[in-house]
């Protein structure tokens, strides 16, 4: 339990900080919107359609293999700490666990899922 | 005492934010309840002295799988009518009675068994090297087995989402 202080200090140090700043813009900012101020601004070109787009499913492949390598890594930090006393039986049991992901990602490869078609 | 409060305070926020992600309309409110949801519970696995789990927590879960779900909710984009009309009164007496039922279940058979005291640990309990001990000793088979399940995962996604495969 102890230790966690100046975690709770630095969140609620940053949500005070966000409120008083948007707060103060708000309270502050003076306000007087005409419709060309209040569209949506994209580098000076005009809007074209609506940002709610579908989004292409090649995000989803993207996201997902980051997960999953993502969640190796989670596995791979304990492993790197105690990489000394597990000696060659860790090593050999991480082999194991990087192997069968290694096939996965030589899959995700060789199907081109890696590639931005 | 402290730590009390503490408790209710993240507990009682989860269950609020849980329930938030239920019942907003809108599917990216739903998300955004439910990053604060999994935060509170990273609280409370902190305060449970679980503290890599704590961490992961916050860096997997409330990071790159709320990410995953953004842009699933993105991919989808499902407009206000196809969300379906939520005047599904019978539908939703029959579930809060099922609810109830599951609720009360819980409080009174399962929390006497849990609160019937268990041997104090370690300061160093929920550390990387304890979970690291335990996870490359006697839980080495769920480990093993956890890189299958993330292999599913890369062949499902592959299948799903490439249009042509060969």
């Amino acid at each position: 339990m102890l230790g966690y202080g100046a975690v709770l200090v630095l969140v609620a140090l940053g949500g005070t900080i966000a409120v008083v700043f948007v707060g103060l813009s708000r309270y502050l900012g003076p306000r007087n919107a005409n419709a060309a101020k209040l569209t949506t601004y994209e580098c000076g070109v005009e809007p074209v359609k609506t940002a709610r787009e579908r989004f292409p499913v090649r995000f989803y492949l993207v996201a997902m293999l980051f997960i999953v390598f993502d969640i190796e890594a989670v596995f791979l930090y304990p492993w790197a700490l105690l990489f000394r006393e597990l000696g060659l039986f860790g090593l050999i049991e991480m082999a194991v666990f990087l192997m069968v992901l290694v096939v996965g990602l030589i899959y995700a490869w060789r199907k081109g899922a890696l590639e931005w078609e | 005492m402290g730590e009390a409060i503490l408790f209710w305070f993240f507990g009682g926020l989860t269950c609020v934010l849980a329930l938030l992600v239920i019942v907003m309309r809108n599917p990216v409110h739903s998300a955004m309840a439910l990053i604060g949801n999994l935060f509170c519970i990273a609280a409370l696995f902190a305060m449970l002295d679980a503290h890599f789990l704590a961490a992961i927590q916050v860096l997997v879960y409330a990071g790159a799988i709320l990410v995953l779900f953004l842009f699933v909710i993105m991919l989808l984009n499902l407009k206000d009518h196809e969300l379906g009309n939520a005047r599904q009164t019978a539908t939703k007496i029959a579930g809060a009675i099922l609810l109830c039922w599951v609720a009360f279940k819980l409080i009174f058979r399962v929390m006497p068994s849990t609160t019937a005291g268990f041997p104090a640990v370690g300061d160093d309990y929920g550390t990387v090297e304890t979970v690291g001990r335990f996870l490359f000793g006697p839980h080495l088979l769920p480990f093993e087995v956890a890189s299958i399940l993330l292999l599913a995962a890369i062949l499902g996604s592959v299948a799903i989402a490439k249009k042509k495969l060969w």
